[in-house]
């Protein structure tokens, strides 16, 4: 019989694992050389599961004395070419976010999970989608962007982690899967199996002993005249790229909707439950669920606002991703919002409410 | 709001015909609630069936009480967060008193009889099928204590007729903690001690 989490034929089975643990395997099974980490709730399944599974696997795991020694670590383990990933929650992202300039500005790939909780401060430990603009504008220094995943389910949140890791090589920016604490603890059934890597560029900038070859520098210090200026056109020109080839969105229900909600993350799992009871109302209700933060799904969300709708965006926050939406939007129809912050988490019921109390007028105009 | 019992049977069977179970799990801490919803949510998966587990972590541990909320469908879950269950398994008074309200009309309350008076059924909704387990009594009775949340679970199961006895005792394995597979005899005797009870005792309703 073949033990939970054995993986040896690459392919699992359907398994129950809660978020922390199965994007952890996903992580391992997608070739991570090196995991960092500091324990804080509700992530911690995450270092403990690396704790025992990477020495198993003769790899890198080392618990650090604080976050910014984490980051810093995998700053180190990235520049020598080798697959780099820390994992925290919301108040360790943040005392992480020096580093993630230094990574940005050095152009090394590196994966960063942030399992969201309760802010500002130290807050709470419940779930939490408040690190919206940290993750997506950077709380760190700089003209400088990461990728941002926004899953949505276990299984999504396993998937994303090759994707992160391929993603952060291909670009050589960093990643940050943005869960929170309802994907972290929950478990689900969920595949993981091994994928085959794509092609991607050597890492002919690593830091792997310059007998024979050039020298390598990694650095983000451009003192010389002009010179950072070129360097942050070079990464403009590269995130531009992000942009245009990395968008990922889903929508659901939206072709005849006449109210969209947009939602990501598990606040789009809520919404969908309030969709679908919407219709079975007779509204016509709709969501798209951005899957990358950024790069923002603008074009899609535009498109959708060509035709009169409203637009409702629900956040387990007091509105932040609202903001992208508005842009993407430009005016064209009305967006509204609804969300709870602090660890507060929207029902079902409340976003349905919501839906019908948006669409009223709409019965009133069209009798 | 419901006039007859036909009506109250109907609720109950379009609760049923819906496929999607939410149920509620609560005690306090050491009385395996996490471990009834971990089984259950196994036995969903093996089964087939789309299942998502959420436990309660953090301010709402505090104090001892524990919980955990399971949803079962044939299609994805969209919300694993269950404000309004169609069950409620309430291994003590303090859980009966949180969730006891929320409870749909038309649903299942599984309570622990052992702990649980009947007078704090009072102020449930009178449509709600109410199945008092003398869950620890039986728990003693095969010798451990501790198997009191198996009883109520194979209560429950019967009840709701989701899964068989059997079916959660074959899951056991892939939930317990190999340290505790000892207990894997009394906590199959347990489900099916449960659910043997429920298949010959007749709900109350208020």
């Amino acid at each position: 019989m073949r033990e939970k989490g054995d993986t040896s034929n690459g392919v699992s089975e359907r398994t129950l694992r809660c978020g922390n643990e199965a994007l952890a395997e996903a992580a391992v099974l997608a070739g991570l050389d090196a995991y960092f980490g500091y324990p804080i709730t509700p992530q911690n399944e995450v270092t403990a599961y690396m704790s025992k599974r990477m020495p198993e696997q003769g790899r890198v795991f080392i618990q650090s004395e604080s976050e910014l020694a984490a980051i810093n670590m995998v700053f180190g383990a990235s520049a020598t070419g080798k697959r780099a990933m820390t994992s925290s929650s919301s108040p360790g992202i943040s005392l992480m976010q020096e580093g993630m300039s230094y990574l940005a500005g050095a152009e090394l790939p590196a994966v960063v999970v942030n399992v969201m909780r309760g802010g500002p401060g130290l807050g709470n430990i419940a779930p939490s989608q408040g690190d919206y603009f940290q993750a997506t504008r950077g709380g760190g220094h700089g003209d400088y962007r990461t990728i941002v995943l926004g899953p949505s389910t276990v299984q999504e949140l396993a998937d994303c982690m090759p994707l992160a890791f391929d993603l952060a090589d291909k670009y050589r920016m960093t990643v940050v899967v943005l869960a929170d604490g309802i994907l972290g603890q929950m478990m689900e059934p969920v595949v993981l199996q091994e994928k085959p890597r794509p092609e991607l560029p050597p890492k002919d900038w690593a830091l792997t002993g310059a007998q024979g070859r050039e020298q390598n520098i990694v650095r983000s210090l451009w003192l010389k005249e002009g010179a950072l200026e070129e360097h942050n056109y070079k990464l403009q020109a590269k995130y531009r790229q992000v942009q245009e080839t990395e968008v990922r969105c889903e929508d659901y229900k939206i072709d005849d909707a006449d109210i969209i909600v947009i939602a990501y993350g598990v606040a789009a799992r809520i919404v969908r439950s309030a969709v679908n009871r919407a219709r079975q109302e007779g509204v016509k209700a709709g969501l798209i669920r951005p899957i990358t933060l950024w790069p923002f799904p603008h074009e899609q969300i535009s498109r959708a606002a060509e035709e009169f709708r409203i637009f409702l965006t629900v956040e387990m926050s007091c509105g932040q991703m609202v903001e992208d939406v508005k842009l993407a939007v430009a005016g064209k129809v009305p967006v509204l919002f609804y969300g709870r912050p602090g660890g507060g988490i929207p029902t079902v019921d409340d976003v349905l409410e919501n839906i019908r109390q948006l669409t009223l007028p709409l019965k009133r105009l069209v009798p | 709001m419901y006039d007859t019992k036909h009506e109250i049977r109907n609720t109950r069977y379009q609760l049923r015909k819906t496929n999607y179970e939410e149920v509620i799990i609560a005690g306090f801490g050491g009385q395996g609630i996490i471990l009834a919803g971990k089984l259950l949510a196994q036995t969903a998966m093996t089964a087939g069936r789309e299942v998502t587990y959420m436990p309660a972590y953090g301010a709402e541990v505090r104090g001892g009480t524990a919980n955990c909320a399971v949803v079962i469908a044939d299609e994805p879950i969209a919300s694993p967060l269950v404000s309004r269950p169609n069950s409620l398994i309430a291994m003590n008074k303090a859980s009966l008193n949180k969730f006891g309200g929320r409870v749909k009309p038309g649903g299942l309350l599984v309570f622990n009889s052992s702990l649980i008076d009947e007078k704090n059924l009072d102020s449930l909704d009178e449509t709600i099928d109410i199945l008092p387990v003398p869950a620890d009594e039986f728990a003693v009775e095969l010798g451990n204590q501790k198997a009191s949340n198996m009883v109520a679970l194979g209560a429950y199961l019967q009840k709701t007729g989701l899964f068989s006895a059997d079916a959660a005792a074959q899951a056991l394995p892939d939930v317990l903690a190999r340290r505790y597979h000892k207990t894997l005899p009394v906590n199959t005797k347990a489900l099916h001690r449960g659910a043997k009870f429920a298949k010959t005792t007749d709900s109350i309703q208020l």
